[in-house]
């Protein structure tokens, strides 16, 4: 008998992850983990960390990583793949970090073809600090800072990364994905490998959107989370490609 | 015959698995371990066709799948 599924070396040996139960923040890692080990790229591959629940993944993972100011991390994956440009560099940052305080090094990173990847964990909210008001908070989602539910008047309405990329010329490769089931986590992987993949060809700026849950600031089950994504977050923020060179 | 371990330490109880898994082969486990989740076990293991399904979904990475 064959052992036909284990966890990437990417992940440290024995180790527990920090993320709370049924955290796609936790699938995503997996998914990078094994798309590092089959591309062969584990041991030359750099983490730059957002600030948010992303950075439990430090103590989680095998290889060297570095955190960055909170929404910096594109700017500084910039001058890393630019000084170290045999190393492979992703930035992993959530919706907070990267769709708010760091919009502007993201929008201008993307502008400029940086040759690196962006794995983009939006769960519409700020997990980390306790469940405050994200960009990308739905219309009518409740958040702590808008108790009475996100009110287009008062707030603006969510932000579509993918898409507001998608009005420059320069990014490479855009696609939004979700893990809420087996054939989406498989989807999830294959655009993860693609950004990768362009990364090594040297093609320039790749990132994934993945839509994730946060069970524990929506106050909700892991399995009723995957309920509300299917009937409110995919709604709102539609899966799919948004730019592939590849395929112009 | 296909089979599948938890890394009982691992689990989180999400169900994410149990919740997937065609033949009802996984469930919440009556122990718990030292996180105080209820890990889930092969309640029903020679229902396994080991399709892997269960360990795609699981976001910890606790499933290993023997075929
Ligand atoms: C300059 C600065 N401002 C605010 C904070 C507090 N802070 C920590 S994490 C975070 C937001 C995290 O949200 P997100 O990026 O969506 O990550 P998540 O935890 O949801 O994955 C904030 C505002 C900080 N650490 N530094
Ligand atoms: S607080 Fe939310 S985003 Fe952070 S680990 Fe927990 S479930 Fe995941
Ligand atoms: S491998 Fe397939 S049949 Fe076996 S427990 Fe997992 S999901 Fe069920
Ligand atoms: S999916 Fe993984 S963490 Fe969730 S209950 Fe199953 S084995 Fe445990
Ligand atoms: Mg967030």
């Amino acid at each position: 008998m064959e052992k036909i599924y284990t966890r990437p070396s990417y992940i440290r040996e024995g180790a527990t992850s920090g993320f709370c139960p049924g955290c796609m923040h936790s699938t995503v890692h997996k998914l990078v983990g094994e798309v590092l080990d089959e591309l062969g790229i584990v041991n030359k591959t750099v983490t730059v960390w957002g600030v948010g629940c992303c950075i439990l993944g430090a103590g989680y993972t095998t290889h060297d990583s570095f955190g960055s100011p909170h929404g910096r991390a594109c700017a500084v994956a910039s001058a890393y793949k630019r000084t170290n440009p045999d190393e492979i560099v992703y930035t992993y940052q959530g919706d907070g970090d990267l769709a708010s305080i760091g919009i502007a090094e993201t929008i201008y990173a993307a502008n400029r073809g940086e040759n690196f990847t962006v794995i983009f964990i939006n769960n519409s909210t700020y997990g980390m600090t306790g469940g405050q008001m994200a960009p990308t908070t739905l219309v009518g989602q409740k958040a702590t800072t808008a108790p009475f539910g996100r009110d287009p008047k008062q707030h603006g309405y969510p932000v579509h990364v993918c898409e507001l990329l998608a009005t420059l010329k320069a990014p490479y490769y855009l696609e939004r994905v979700t893990c809420l089931d087996a054939p989406n986590v498989l989807k999830a992987k294959k655009a993860i490998k693609k950004a990768f993949q362009n990364q090594i060809d040297g093609k320039g700026f790749s990132l994934v959107e993945i839509m994730s849950n946060c069970p524990t600031n929506w106050g909700m089950a892991p399995l009723e989370t995957l309920e509300f994504m299917k009937e409110n977050t995919l709604k709102e923020f539609p899966l799919g490609v948004y730019r592939d060179k590849d395929a112009e | 015959m296909p089979k599948v371990e938890i890394r009982s330490e691992s689990c989180k109880a999400c169900e994410y698995c149990v919740k997937t898994c065609p033949n009802k082969v996984l469930a919440l486990g009556a122990e718990s371990n030292s996180k105080g989740y209820h890990y889930v076990v092969p309640a029903n293991p020679d229902a396994c066709i080991g399709c892997k399904l269960c360990a795609i979904v699981c976001p910890d990475a606790a499933i290993e799948v023997y075929k």
